[in-house]
């Protein structure tokens, strides 16, 4: 939200009470469930002890929750590196009107609209070194390409299978964001001898803020939660290699099915989500209201 | 704009669509090819070329039966998304109220909600409603992640829109929902374009919700997907038929929300 002063209107609440009851529904009580759960040992659904805080220590000593953490973590942030100057370079030089630019945007956002475990199982045989095309291209390059039995490759093509994927929806937001600036802008830059850079950093990239605020939020998020693509594609291998953390959340509550620490573990993977973007979300609010003073806007 | 300049854009425009079509022209490939073939060679057209993965879908209701099924509540989905996050936005955009930052914060922690342990709750909680297997209850399920995106996406559009049009509108007496429909509406089409884009992309592709919450009268395609990879070894064939008409009807409505994205706020403009 942008941090101008607005009105005070107390009313106000009265047009957001739709959205609040609609996503209380389906929030509150699964959290409350889970919460639930996770101070409790579910030996079956009629036996159960209350155990207070002992899966969350358990959770918290587990060692390879951590290796999954930091591998979330290098993954996520990886994601963010490459798609988010990727997107921003795409939407700039997608054409802006005409039939190109309707043709432009089908082809780029068709990745986004295929279901997730598609997705996972294209690569499967895309990145094949006898059936893919993928593999096949790598190998005759004289590269020894494996994605199911290296753990680097493993790693690197479920990357790129990501930024392929979700690189579209970086590019669209910044899309929508650079069409919405009236073209006296440009004209004013141009009149003032701007120069492209000064276009960009000046006018493009202060109009993209919010979008691209949504954009770096969400594949932050959605990057962190990832699970149904590498699930498909390395099912988490080799070794453990794109086991992610909520690969592993799925191993615990569903593979051993002890809900107990499954919830436990899933709450503390939520406050983790949380953090990094409340970070990430105030951390932009601030660079972005910076911006806005040094440009005079 | 100099010429070389606009050539390296092009080009780099180009490398990322080959980069972006290669994979579905691989999905696509496969669809026409026979299991047999897919697994035993490597070839860029099909050498037995054949309609019969596509056959089976259209003919099979197990099959078409899901595409209606994801279509019917990701429909439901974005028309309850957009109706709702539009006045909410507008809020958000317009007025300080109290707990407002707090709420606009909390809308977005339900985006980050790790689906695997919250998918039991829900079953739960969808069977003591009696909505298991509807297509209401995969469409209020989206909700939980779709709203949040479509307040947050639409506040950031009106945002954009210079508060003086609404007191403009108003001195000249309009009412809110007249100026809301009228005025405001036209300008921030793009905003909904891309929010009804979005809410739809994200629940035409969510497997996990979707697959717990229904069993026979709603399944969705992305569970009968599932079914079929698991069941007859793996028909890679029938599945890359079924992944290409699941890029179809996304397809369309981005060619109808294109406008809205393409011409954005210079167009609104009255």
């Amino acid at each position: 939200m942008s941090t101008t002063t607005k009105p005070v209107n107390q009313k106000a609440w009265l047009l957001v009470l739709p959205v609040i009851i609609c996503v209380a529904f389906s929030a509150i009580l699964p959290l409350m469930t889970v919460v639930n759960y996770s101070v409790q040992d579910i030996i079956s659904p009629e036996r159960r002890v209350f155990v207070g805080t002992e899966w969350f220590a358990a959770v918290m000593r587990d060692e390879d929750l951590h290796a999954a953490l930091w591998r979330q973590l290098t993954f996520s942030f990886a994601v963010l590196a490459v798609e988010i100057p990727l997107g921003i370079a795409l939407a700039l030089s997608m054409p802006a009107q005409g039939w190109r630019a309707s043709a432009v945007l089908v082809l780029v956002a068709l990745s986004l609209l295929i279901p997730w475990n598609v997705v996972g199982t294209i690569w499967q045989i895309y990145g094949r070194a006898d059936i893919g095309l993928l593999g096949m291209a790598l190998q005759k390059m004289g590269f020894d390409y494996s994605y199911t039995g290296n753990a680097l490759h493993a790693w690197i093509t479920v990357l790129v299978m990501d930024i392929w994927h979700w690189t579209p929806l970086v590019a669209l937001l910044c899309y929508a964001g650079l069409r919405s600036i009236p073209d006296a802008y440009y004209q004013a830059a141009r009149i003032d001898g701007a120069s492209k850079f000064a276009v960009f950093r000046y006018i493009q990239l202060p109009k993209m803020r919010g979008v691209l605020m949504i954009a770096v939020l969400l594949r932050f998020m959605d990057s962190f939660m990832i699970y149904t693509e590498p699930f498909v594609l390395t099912g988490g291998g080799p070794g453990n290699a794109t086991t992610f953390l909520s690969q592993y959340l799925t191993q615990k509550a569903v593979g051993q099915f002890d809900l107990g620490p499954a919830a436990a573990f899933s709450l503390i993977y939520f406050l983790i989500i949380l953090l990094l973007c409340f970070i990430l979300y105030n951390w932009m609010q601030r660079v972005g209201t910076a911006t806005k003073e040094n440009t005079g806007e | 704009m100099n010429k070389p300049r606009f050539q390296a854009r092009t080009l780099f425009l180009i490398a990322y669509i080959v980069f972006a079509l290669l994979p579905i022209y691989w999905m696509v490939n496969m669809s026409f090819k026979t299991n047999a073939e897919i697994l035993s060679s490597f070839s860029f057209f099909p050498q037995e070329f054949t309609w019969a993965n596509y056959r089976t879908i259209f003919t099979d209701p197990s099959w078409y039966s899901g595409y209606i099924n994801s279509l019917i509540y990701v429909a439901i989905n974005t028309v309850i998304s957009i109706t709702v996050a539009l006045p909410a936005a507008y809020a958000f955009s317009r007025y300080s109220f109290i707990g407002d930052k707090h709420v606009f914060f909390w809308l977005l922690t339900n985006r980050m909600t790790p689906p695997a342990v919250f998918l039991l709750p829900f079953f739960q909680l969808y069977t003591t409603v009696g909505l298991m297997d509807t297509h209401i209850a995969v469409a209020l399920a989206h909700l939980l992640f779709n709203v949040p995106l479509a307040v947050w996406i639409l506040e950031g559009f009106m945002s954009g829109i210079p508060r003086e049009i609404d007191e403009t509108a108003y001195i000249d007496g309009y009412s809110f929902p007249r100026f809301f429909v009228r005025i405001f509406l036209p300008l921030i089409k793009a905003g909904v374009g891309v929010a009804a884009f979005f809410c739809f992309m994200f629940s035409w592709v969510e497997l996990l919700l979707a697959r717990t919450l229904t069993s026979v009268n709603a399944k969705p395609i992305v569970a009968t997907m599932t079914r079929t990879v698991s069941a007859s070894g793996m028909d890679w064939a029938t599945l890359a038929a079924a992944g290409v008409l699941t890029i179809v009807p996304g397809a369309i409505v981005i060619w109808f929300v294109r406008h809205y994205i393409a011409k954005g706020f210079a167009m609104g403009r009255v």
